[in-house]
Parts: C-alpha cells; sequence; structure tokens
C-alpha cells in the first residue's frame, strides 16, 4: 500500500457508500414486492439512471476491490509483489469486464 | 505458607521450546520479579534484559500470557490469576536467546521512517521560542513520551504481515518532528512515509493503542499522518 | 519469533478488522457471479426469471441473508475506518465497532423476516 493506492481506495470507498445504501433499498424494495425478472427489467429497460448508477458503482468497486484484494495478497501470502500486482489487475478489470456486462445486460437487453 | 507459581519460560532462540519453572508467588511480586527469581535461584543461563526495574525505561518488555508487556510493571497477582504464566520474547523482532529480542530491524525502521530531528538553526542562533500551546506542539506532546520499548511493535499485525511496514514507533516518531516547528526535514520525512510500509499500510487494528504503557495513541498519530501524506501527495510535494 | 497465538487479538477493534478484511474478500469473491448472474438478461427475461426462481430455496435465501450481512458490515466498517482517518480522534471506538456490527445484524435480520 502506498499514499496513492490509498487514495483511490478511500476515494472509490466514500463514492460507493451512498451507492450502497441506495443498493440495499434497492434490494429490499425487489424482495418485498416479489420482483420478477420481468419486473425488474421492465424498470432498467432504456434507463440512463439505472446505467449511470450501475456503472459507476462498478467502476468503483473494480478499483476498491482490486486494492482491497492486493493487501490482502500482500500480507497473507508469500506471493512476490510483481506476481500480486498482476493477479489484481486481471482481477480488477474481470470485475469491470463482467460488471459492464451485467449493467448493459439489464439496461440493454 | 508460599503458593507457587508455574511458570514456563521460552528457552533456546527460533527453534526453543517453553520450559516450566516452580517460583514461589510473594506479595505485590511482578513479572520481571519472578524472571529474575528464576535467573538467580534455578537457572542462570537464562537471558533477559532489563534497567531500571520501575518502568521508566522500557527494557524489561517481554510477551507476558500472549501480551506484549512492561514486565517490571506488570502485576503478577493481575495477570497470573489460576498461579500460571506464560513469558516469551517480543513477537516481531530476530530472537537472540531465551526472552531477549534484536532490537536493530526496530531501530533501523525508526531510522527509515526519517524519525530523527533535521536541524534548522546552529548553536549559535537564539533558542527558539515554541508555544507550548499551539495545536502543533499539542499534537507533538501527545506523541512524543515514546521510550522505544517495542511493545507496540510487538503487538502489531500487520507488522507481523508485512515485512516493510515501518511500525507503529517509527511513525508516531515521524509524526512528533512533522509538528516540530524547528525541524526543516518534513518533505523528506513525508516522502519516507507515504511508500510500501508507510503509514498506509497501517489497518487500524489499534492493539498500539490498546497496549502503549506510556497510553500513546499510534493509531491516531498514524491517521493524521495519512491525512497529511495525501495533501502533500495532492499538491505534488512528494512522489510515490 | 515464538509464533504464539497473541492474545490481543480478542479485542473488539482488531475483530472489527478482521471482519472488515473478510467480508470484503467474501464479497470480492461473490460479485463476478453476480455479475455473470445478472448477465443472465443478455439471453432473455425467461432466463433471468428461472434463475430467480432456483434462488428461491431456503438455503440461497439464507446465504443471500448471509450476504446482505457482509454487505452492511463491510460498509460500517469502512465508514468506521474513514471517520477514524478524516476527522478528529474520539474515544468510545470499541462502542461504535459493536453498535457498527449490531446495525449490520439487524438489517440482515430484517431481510432476513422478508424472503422468509
Amino acid at each position: 500500500m502506498n499514499v496513492r493506492l490509498y487514495l483511490w481506495q478511500r476515494a472509490t470507498a466514500a463514492v460507493m457508500a451512498p451507492l450502497v445504501m441506495v443498493h440495499i433499498a434497492v434490494i429490499f424494495y425487489a424482495t418485498r414486492h416479489g420482483m420478477s425478472a420481468a419486473d425488474i427489467l421492465s424498470r432498467t429497460h432504456g434507463s440512463f439512471a439505472w446505467a449511470a448508477f450501475y456503472g459507476l458503482f462498478v467502476l468503483a468497486v473494480s478499483i476498491h476491490a482490486a486494492i482491497g484484494v492486493r493487501n490482502i495478497l500482500t500480507e497473507w501470502t508469500p506471493l512476490p509483489e510483481r506476481r500480486v500486482d498482476a493477479c489484481v489487475v486481471f482481477f480488477g478489470l474481470v470485475l469491470a469486464v463482467l460488471g459492464f456486462r451485467a449493467v448493459a445486460a439489464v439496461v440493454l437487453w | 505458607m508460599t503458593t507457587e507459581l508455574s511458570v514456563s519460560l521460552w528457552r533456546g532462540a527460533q527453534h526453543g521450546r517453553y520450559e516450566t519453572y516452580r517460583v514461589p508467588q510473594r506479595q505485590s511480586q511482578t513479572v520481571l520479579d519472578v524472571v529474575t527469581f528464576v535467573q538467580r535461584h534455578i537457572d542462570p543461563t537464562l537471558s533477559y534484559r532489563f534497567a531500571c526495574r520501575v518502568g521508566v525505561c522500557g527494557s524489561c518488555a517481554m510477551t507476558v500470557n500472549g501480551k506484549p508487556r512492561w514486565t517490571c510493571r506488570t502485576h503478577v497477582a493481575k495477570v497470573a490469576g489460576d498461579g500460571k504464566l506464560e513469558i516469551g520474547p517480543l513477537e516481531n523482532l530476530p530472537l537472540i536467546k531465551d526472552l531477549a529480542t534484536d532490537m536493530q530491524p526496530f531501530f533501523e525502521k525508526w531510522r527509515q521512517a526519517k524519525g530523527a530531528f533535521a536541524p534548522t538553526q546552529t548553536r549559535n542562533d537564539p533558542i527558539a521560542q515554541i508555544k507550548p500551546d499551539t495545536p502543533s506542539r499539542k499534537a507533538a506532546a501527545a506523541a512524543i513520551e515514546c521510550i522505544n520499548c517495542g511493545v507496540c511493535y510487538a503487538a502489531c499485525d500487520t507488522v507481523r504481515w508485512n515485512t516493510e511496514y515501518l511500525g507503529p514507533a517509527a511513525l508516531t516518531r515521524a509524526w512528533t518532528l512533522l509538528n516540530d516547528e524547528r525541524d526543516g526535514g518534513n518533505i523528506a520525512r513525508l516522502q519516507a512515509i507515504a511508500g510500501a510500509g508507510g503509514c498506509h499500510a497501517c489497518h487500524s487494528h489499534q492493539s498500539c493503542q490498546e497496549l502503549c504503557p506510556q497510553a500513546l495513541n499510534p493509531t491516531a498519530a498514524i491517521a493524521a499522518l495519512k491525512r497529511r501524506t495525501a495533501a502533500a501527495y495532492l499538491k505534488g510535494e512528494i512522489k510515490v | 519469533m515464538t509464533g504464539r497465538a497473541i492474545k490481543h487479538r480478542d479485542s473488539a477493534l482488531w475483530l472489527a478488522a478482521m471482519v472488515h478484511r473478510i467480508s470484503g474478500l467474501a464479497l470480492a469473491l461473490f460479485l463476478p457471479l453476480h455479475f455473470l448472474t445478472l448477465g443472465l438478461a443478455i439471453e432473455g427475461e425467461a432466463r433471468l426469471e428461472s434463475f430467480l426462481r432456483w434462488s428461491d430455496q431456503p438455503l440461497v435465501k439464507a446465504a443471500e441473508i448471509g450476504l446482505v450481512f457482509l454487505f452492511t458490515v463491510h460498509l460500517l466498517g469502512g465508514l468506521r475506518i474513514l471517520v477514524i482517518e478524516n476527522f478528529d480522534w474520539r474515544d468510545g471506538q470499541k462502542q461504535l465497532a459493536t453498535l457498527a456490527a449490531a446495525l449490520s445484524a439487524i438489517v440482515a435480520f430484517a431481510f432476513l423476516v422478508r424472503v422468509f
């Protein structure tokens, strides 16, 4: 960890704090109303607002989770630093790709 | 009729073992008294460190029943409720023998954190007038009483897991110097504590703060360092 | 080092940090699965719907309750860290940490009541 990674991790955390609260509210709303896939998708289809909200969420979490996992790998495994960096960059990219794909899936399809 | 304590002491170096001794329990006995009794009356080959015996030097720190403490300030009655004591060397430091560790890495990290005063004046200049009630002087005063006993370093899991981590004591000292108006080495110091192993490695477990025998708060000092280094980095004063 | 378990690990604050780390790791591992599930919508609404029906079973719902707990506890633990690092020191950290854990449990329990 260094000052640059620290700033990215804390900044994405601060950005996500309100996003997480909204997401929890969404989860509760969806389960209370027993929403089906059709119900959910009818709300998200073509919605710029949901695309922006979850798109931002995906971007922030990809960075945040990658740095967090980096800390765990450097402290709890004997992997050398370069290997760790490669792993977490890959992991962050996987999250971003799958995440944006999921956002596209519910907004565009 | 005196009761007896069952005292397990670490013997040997890295690949040693705990050996048990029977020590008579006495009133107001400290853990240091117990260790001293073993060395003087049972086994003179026991190696351990102490100096002042009265809680001002920090030399006698050891792991007592799983926690790093000053043995001269730890009453047996408080920690050996069931008559058992387990005493080992401080963790996170190379072991020389028995209860004596090599403090060199601890002090080396002190140096790496730029924990030494960088003067800006000479003996020919007038004495600097430092007001005791400015916020920076108060911050320095709150953190300055560290006597390098190593308890925080031994307690810190981040030190344990991250060999580069400078540790709570070195970072707290850096914090006091950052707050010293007379010091001229702050850019280099901020740079030294902003890289890998610097203040950002701290996860705020707060074992340091809970166990510091001087009631210092390295967690708070390190949190302040995180803010300072972040500001310096964003202003371009330091690089990573 | 003698490698003996260090007893300070029974501190509430150490535990809070550990829960924060483990919950983060669990969420990080869960996320790709979550994204892949949502991506089922690409194959059509019926595909996503059949997954939602599958996830109605008690064991999956129990796992979801666990996830809600992890999610909330990670958020609150993170807020605790942001407070420590960005504001002046405040005492009562242990109480705050315990409160965060309790709130997360309440939120997870509320979710449990909703889904069962």
